[in-house]
């Protein structure tokens, strides 16, 4: 049972420099671990793959904005916004088959969004309506979590539960850079590593947690850590949309192969705010966010289709009324969705019966009543 | 030579008792997978899960790494999964670790997904003081759990119960904390095995038991107290007073019925718990019982529990936990005989 130490080990450029498929004007580099992955999208038979790549990193970008302006119109109480990580979550969230299942934190809507969730499920919990959004069994897809990192447990168990029905499935947990100081995250892979489950670990790196910088996070690449815990990680550029779904096809393929977890250090950046409650320009630098422009996820995917001759303006406008139509229809299911019922406040607290919780719910009910006899009586 | 008194029935201890609940439940659904620090070879500290991981193999008895909040986390995956975990945490003041998954992560799942994925967990907890341990071991916490929405909390007394409510809980569609008076575990009681879910007198999960009749004042306790409060109902007896005895069993909901009528014939209530008082299910129960039965009450509900300071070294934990003397002191306030605070206005 002995297991050899260098088994486990960082894979990144040099000097631990994520690994690059595509470079910010859109070249596209060799890379002999990585190209395998990407048989699929690799000559004209790829052309409509790497446009749907583009597609839904366009559309996904336009969920966002709508997100963000239905909660600046009050349409939503609070918005997390994912823009500048679209090619780590759909780059990810497209190597995932649909019976493999995904524990993401709360910012993760792009990853749902590939998942094919509804469009006003996307936005429920935010608005208020409900705590989660989708089903998740519907979707193999666990709610968005706000606890940070206490999901990535959640993610093992089922691993552990998926290797002991000795299924193929894979599990994916999202997780950001803040939560790889949670104990819960150290704790995840400590179970990982012992019990050998098929979960891959997909941190997005994106900076900032809050207004914290991933410095005050880690000392060394966060990637580093997951090789003692005796998991095997990479680095890669989280802008890059070609090597977020090769890694992560690389991971998927060891889980379910037999061959436990690995981990994905996707160096990305959050473009907005921690959520539509914070201002980043209280602690971070504007040139920041004007470097990591350059190195923007959508631009950098046009600038290769463009070298390839795949993008010209038919699919540009294709894609851009694709992203109006969802957009649109985002705002409209958003704005016309339901209030809960009063009595929903008392419901599903529990699988079967409780006593003390339907005298409350009752006497709630009396209460309400006697409320809407006062006010037909004219009274206060 | 155990003594036969029905067909089915034998003398075990409590500890032998959850065992046999153990293997009962795990022989009805294989879904059931046990996780928890050092029960598979060795059994557990306590022994409750000796023997269980050599007949049901290493999958369904899961030794796990020392980690409460990574037992409990990884715990709920399994239930997202389809399996139906019960969680050993091996002493009351270790689920502490374990705190955020429990309230924040076992408790909502249910809400938060509009009843979509349940959580049929059950977390074991052997709990209450009395044996002479080091800080950290001799912990009553189940307030903290009896106050989350989305918990049921359950705490047994005896082996009978032991053997059919540890069944009734894995069974139960909701995440359970179970407590296990650790004191008693090894008791020796009568053990019913041909009733599985229900116990021999029909009762189910969630009902309180009356454990003796009596028609001068109710007592109201659970877990190791309640063996407590039996003898002290038999010395009070000899005082003339009779004392109806309630063990709770299930401390989340409780069982307000049964509490009721007890009381509606007594017109006197005393709740007996070693867990500190401010907070407590003391309070909970003599709030609720004024506010339904007020008008029966002959006297104010009484509290008899464990002082509000961290649980005790063990050469002073005989100070802290209520014994008969002290029960006693508490029915005879309830009753307005002469006890410790006579002479004051809460002893009048």
């Amino acid at each position: 049972m002995r297991t050899e130490v260098s088994t486990y080990h960082m894979t990144a450029g040099d000097d631990g420099s994520p690994i690059q498929l595509l470079s910010p004007d859109g070249a596209r580099h060799r890379h002999e671990r990585y190209d395998r992955y990407l048989a699929d999208v690799e000559g004209d038979d790829g052309a409509q793959l790497l446009v749907s790549l583009y597609e839904d990193m366009v559309v996904a970008r336009r969920v966002d904005a709508e997100g963000t302006a239905l909660q600046r119109q009050g349409q939503l109480g609070l918005w997390p916004p994912f823009v500048g990580q679209e090619a780590a979550q759909v780059g990810s969230a497209r190597a995932v088959a649909a019976d493999d299942f995904i524990f993401p934190s709360y910012r993760e809507i792009g990853v749902a969004y590939v998942r094919g969730v509804a469009l006003p499920d996307l936005v429920r919990q935010w608005r208020g309506n409900a705590h989660s959004g989708w089903d998740p069994y519907e979707f193999n897809m666990a709610p968005s979590q706000v606890v940070i990192g206490a999901h990535t447990l959640h993610a093992v168990g089922y691993a552990m539960g998926v290797q002991f029905d000795g299924a193929e499935t894979a599990v994916v947990t999202y997780f950001g850079d803040g939560a790889t100081s949670q104990g819960d995250v150290n704790e995840s892979m400590v179970f990982a590593a012992s019990y050998q489950a098929p979960v891959v670990f997909f941190c997005q790196n994106n900076q900032w947690a809050i207004s914290e910088p991933v410095g005050l996070q880690a000392h060394v690449p966060i990637a580093l850590r997951a090789p003692g815990f005796g998991i095997p990680s990479v680095r890669v550029d989280g802008n890059d949309v070609l090597a977020c779904l090769a890694a992560t096809r690389e991971a998927l393929e060891r889980a379910r192969s037999g061959n436990g977890p690995s981990y994905i250090e996707a160096v990305t950046y959050r473009m907005g705010p921690h959520t539509t409650a914070d201002d980043p320009t209280r602690y971070r630098d504007a040139n920041e966010l004007e470097d990591w422009k350059e190195r923007d996820p959508i631009a950098r995917l046009e600038r290769y289709l463009e070298s390839r001759g795949l993008l010209d303006d038919e699919v540009r406008a294709r894609v851009a009324a694709k992203a109006d139509k969802v957009g649109a229809e985002l705002r409209e299911a958003t704005i016309h969705m339901p209030d809960p019922a009063p009595e929903d406040v008392f419901a599903h607290v529990y699988a079967g019966p409780h006593a003390v919780l339907e005298r409350q719910r009752d006497h709630y009910e009396r209460y309400q009543s006697g409320l809407a006899g006062a006010h037909a009586e004219g009274g206060h | 030579m155990t003594e036969q008194t029905a067909p089915n029935t034998s003398q075990m201890t409590f500890a032998k008792a959850l065992n046999a609940g153990l293997r009962r439940a795990m022989e009805r659904d294989s879904k059931v997978v046990l996780m928890g620090e050092d029960i598979g070879k060795l059994g557990g500290v306590f022994r409750i899960t000796d023997g269980l991981q050599k007949d049901f193999g290493a999958h369904r008895v899961i030794d796990t790494p020392l980690a409460e909040s990574g037992i409990m986390g990884t715990a709920i995956g399994m239930a997202y999964r389809g399996y139906r975990p019960v969680v050993e945490i091996q002493f009351d003041g270790f689920v502490y670790p374990a705190f955020d998954q429990i309230v924040a992560q076992v408790a909502k799942l249910h809400f938060r997904t509009l009843g979509r994925v349940k959580v049929p967990l059950t977390i074991r907890i052997p709990f209450g003081g009395g044996i002479g341990s080091p800080e950290h071991h001799s912990e009553s916490p189940e307030a903290y759990f009896a106050h989350t929405a989305g918990l049921r909390v359950m705490a047994v007394s005896n082996p009978q119960d032991a053997y059919s409510m540890i069944q009734q809980a894995i069974a139960c569609d909701d995440p359970v904390v179970f407590f296990e008076p650790k004191r008693r575990y090894h008791d020796k009681g009568d053990v019913d095995e041909s009733f599985g879910l229900d116990a021999p007198d029909g009762l189910g999960m969630g009902s309180a038991r009356v454990m003796a009749e009596g028609h001068d004042v109710t007592l109201v306790s659970y877990g190791p107290l309640v063996k407590t409060c039996l003898d002290a109902a038999v010395a009070a007896s000899d005082e003339g007073v009779s004392v109806e005895v309630i063990d709770l069993r299930s401390l989340a909901p409780v069982d307000y019925a049964t509490l009721e009528a007890s009381v509606r014939k007594t017109g006197r209530l005393v709740i007996a718990h070693e867990a500190s008082q401010s907070g407590g299910l003391g309070g909970e129960i003599a709030a609720s019982i004024t506010e339904r039965c007020f008008y029966y009450l002959e006297h104010a509900p009484v509290r008899v529990t464990g002082f509000d300071v961290p649980y005790p070294y063990s050469k002073l934990e005989f100070h802290h936990l209520p014994d008969l003397d002290r029960i006693l002191d508490g029915v005879d306030r309830a009753l307005g005989r002469p006890n410790s605070l006579s002479g004051t206005e809460e002893g009048e």
